[in-house]
């Protein structure tokens, strides 16, 4: 076609005047590299989970550079949406190691998505710190090859962690208070449950929950009347939940159709303001666990965060954004001690990390652990909460020392005649 | 007790089903027109409803109304952008417009959800129910709404049935359907008759829309299975048939809830995918399809 000779021509002009326009900006860019800290983001925009990342790495690169910055030198976010996607967080990855040139990447809260781009911080030798992931593998995998993953560290809790939290509210608030005594383990099919299940099976018992029937389902499921239906028949007393992917399909459905059974367990997306309104209210007496929440002082530094999230961006943030919070203080506070950026040196200055940040005292299990560059979790590290949504406020109920509110289920849940 | 349960939630679930494809294959018999972009449609419309009571705090009623609304436009937006200016183009051969066409409002569908999820966030929605409350029969502890939604429907269809057969109007629809030679020829303009139904179309796909997401709530997610259940619907029952997109439409529902409950909820959709598959193999044109 003739017409083509002339655009071909034009197209021609336009990649070599960008080519050239590429060279000028790489020309100048090591300049600016040299100047400040860059922490790459990688997330999931549109997610209501994931939006909250990059605006609360945001948020604290700018505390930092209003302060003056790391000796000297800004703190510089470049972010990138994923769109939920791991192959698009493996090209987002390279770009900004090879082109953007980050010194560290705070990266999703899919295990999936992580666990595709941890072998990739080994052979790219940048760290990586995810602020919402759960899976066990991802520290599993340090722990394997240590040498080439030792860049992965884990920013929040591991499932099996999860699990063992949420057993320990259960007892608590539902054996010791309510006197319950059955379970059904509702959970999606997905990466991360795997090893929360594997935790809920075995700590359930423990704390006196018996497991009538553990139920994963496909997290592409809409209508959950079966789901539940099958549940209620076999009667428990307690719905132990894991659920990220899904989140306001089952909630409502559980109240429209009056299923008389609480929930409680890890629901992701229970943890963002929003749900209330997503749900319609019918997220009202789901228990769910979370590091951080509304309101909960769980170190001095929490609730700062979340008036000064709210009021830069107008809603508060969901549980990945107190960590990717937390994260670009703590990577900033481990290049001035490591004195450079060098990878290598990071990693050893991030082993040491002893940081107060919002969810708790921030340190990472040692070499030879099974869950090495993990949190610590417990008593003087991180506890997490158990939180219940209560007329559209997100209101702790566990532990007792930090507890803003007492335990209360709408009308159609029956605790009382078991 | 479990067949009654398997009764009601199939029949909640078809009705929807059919309301949804009714729209989808009236277009396709009107004007060859497979329109892709179905599924957005529908879930727009549930957002808008959702939006328009989380955000402005209208009623049920006004919400759903602005939720059939957005519908109507995108429908209009869908034809006047993605198919009409294809229609009357003269550089692309008449013999790939279809393709053109089919490719134009897939494009579109992804368009509209990406602007969704963009603005709404991809996280799951649902509109607040006309009806609350649970209504339990013979021990099924039902949703009123699940009731309603399934009356709703079938007076939807009732209604564009009285339309299409009785009013003058409805009668060269389906007469555009059957022969748009003979119509035009009988002084009917045919676009006038093409702007009816993507009204038409606009309206339903908008109820199935807001009902879908008062039932089991919507996603930017729902989009492409949404469009994929109509399509298969559609071709099940015999492109251009509303009859039998009916039909099929309680066939497919069924076949999935019957799996759901005495199978496993995850594979629910499998079954009904391989009966499409069979269709296909045995009878090309549909169960009762006339092309």
């Amino acid at each position: 076609m003739p017409i083509c000779q002339p655009m071909r021509a034009r197209l021609g002009v336009a990649a070599r005047t960008s080519v050239f326009a590429l060279g000028l900006a790489a020309a100048v860019a090591p300049a600016q590299a040299a100047d400040s800290i860059k922490i790459g983001v990688i997330a999931e925009a549109q997610a209501v989970a994931g939006s909250s990342i990059p605006l609360a790495a945001q948020l604290a690169a700018d505390e930092i550079n209003a302060k003056g910055g790391v000796d000297g030198r800004k703190i510089e976010i470049v972010t990138y949406d994923n769109h939920s996607s791991s192959a698009e967080s493996i090209r987002a990855f390279q770009r900004a190691v090879n082109e953007d040139k980050v010194n560290a990447v705070i990266a999703s809260y899919i295990s999936e998505v992580v666990l595709a781009l941890e072998p990739w911080a080994g052979r790219l030798k940048t760290i990586m710190i995810t602020p919402g992931a759960a899976s066990d593998v991802i520290t599993e995998n340090i722990a394997k090859d240590y040498e080439h993953n030792k860049y992965t560290f884990h920013g929040y809790l591991t499932s099996s962690a999860l699990a063992s939290l949420v057993c320990d509210a259960a007892k608590d608030l539902l054996v010791d208070g309510l006197k319950m005594k059955s379970a059904v383990i509702m959970s999606e099919d997905a990466a991360w449950t795997k090893p929360l299940d594997a935790g809920y099976e075995k700590c359930l018992p423990e704390v006196g929950l018996k497991v009538l029937d553990h139920i994963r389902f496909s997290p592409d499921t809409t209508d959950f009347t079966p789901i539940f239906n099958k549940i209620e028949s076999q009667k428990p007393d307690v719905m132990i939940t894991g659920i990220s992917h899904v989140g306001t399909q089952p909630t409502v459905q559980w109240k429209s159709q009056q299923v008389p059974i609480p929930m409680l367990g890890v629901a992701s997306q229970a943890t963002n303001s929003t749900f209330w309104k997503d749900t319609n209210g019918a997220t009202e007496g789901v228990l769910y666990n979370a590091v951080s929440g509304p309101g909960v002082a769980v170190t001095e530094k929490t609730l700062p965060f979340v008036d000064a999230f709210q009021k830069k961006y107008g809603n508060t943030p969901s549980y990945a954004g107190y960590t990717a919070y937390d994260e670009v203080y703590y990577i900033a506070d481990a290049v001035k001690r490591a004195g450079s950026t060098d990878s290598d040196k990071m990693v050893e200055a991030l082993e040491k990390t002893d940081w107060v940040g919002t969810i708790g005292r921030i340190q990472f299990l040692p070499k030879g652990d099974p869950h090495v560059h993990g949190l610590k979790t417990g008593k003087g590290a991180i506890t997490g909460l158990m939180l219940q949504w209560q007329d559209g406020k997100q209101v702790n109920l566990w532990p007792k020392d930090v507890a803003n509110g007492q335990l209360k289920f709408p009308s159609f849940i029956k605790t009382s005649e078991k | 007790m479990l067949l009654w349960q398997i009764l009601i939630d199939g029949f909640a679930v078809s009705a929807l089903y059919a309301l949804g494809a009714t729209g989808f294959t009236l277009i396709f018999g009107v004007s060859g027109v497979l329109n892709l972009s179905h599924g957005a449609i529908m879930v727009a419309a549930a957002v808008a409803a959702w939006a328009a009571s989380g955000d402005l705090h209208v009623g049920s009623y006004v919400a759903t109304l602005i939720g059939v609304i957005t519908s109507l436009v995108l429908s209009f937006a869908t034809y006047f952008i993605a198919v009409r200016p294809i229609q009357h183009s003269r550089q692309i051969a008449e013999s790939e417009k279809e393709i053109f066409i089919l490719t134009a409002t897939l494009l579109w569908g992804i368009i509209i959800q990406e602007a969704i999820s963009y603005f709404f966030t991809n996280n799951a929605k649902t509109v607040l129910p006309i009806i609350e409350g649970v209504v339990t029969v013979l021990g099924v502890r039902t949703p009123a709404n699940e009731y309603f939604t399934a009356a709703v429907c079938w007076i939807v269809i009732g209604l564009l049935w009285v339309l299409v057969n009785k009013t003058k109007a409805g009668k060269a629809v389906l007469a555009a359907s059957m022969n748009p030679r003979g119509v035009t020829l009988l002084g009917f303009e045919l676009s006038s008759i093409y702007l009816a139904v993507w009204a038409v179309y606009g309206v339903l796909a908008g109820i199935a829309g807001v009902l879908l997401g008062m039932f089991l709530g919507v996603s930017s997610y729902s989009v492409g299975p949404l469009t994929a259940s109509a399509f298969s619907i559609v071709v099940l029952g015999g492109l251009g048939s509303v009859s039998g997109s009916l039909i099929a439409a309680y066939v497919v529902g069924y076949l999935e809830t019957i799996t759901a409950y005495l199978i496993s909820p995850a594979y629910r959709t499998i079954p009904s995918l391989l009966l499409l598959l069979a269709v296909m193999y045995l009878r090309p044109q549909g169960l009762f399809g006339r092309r």
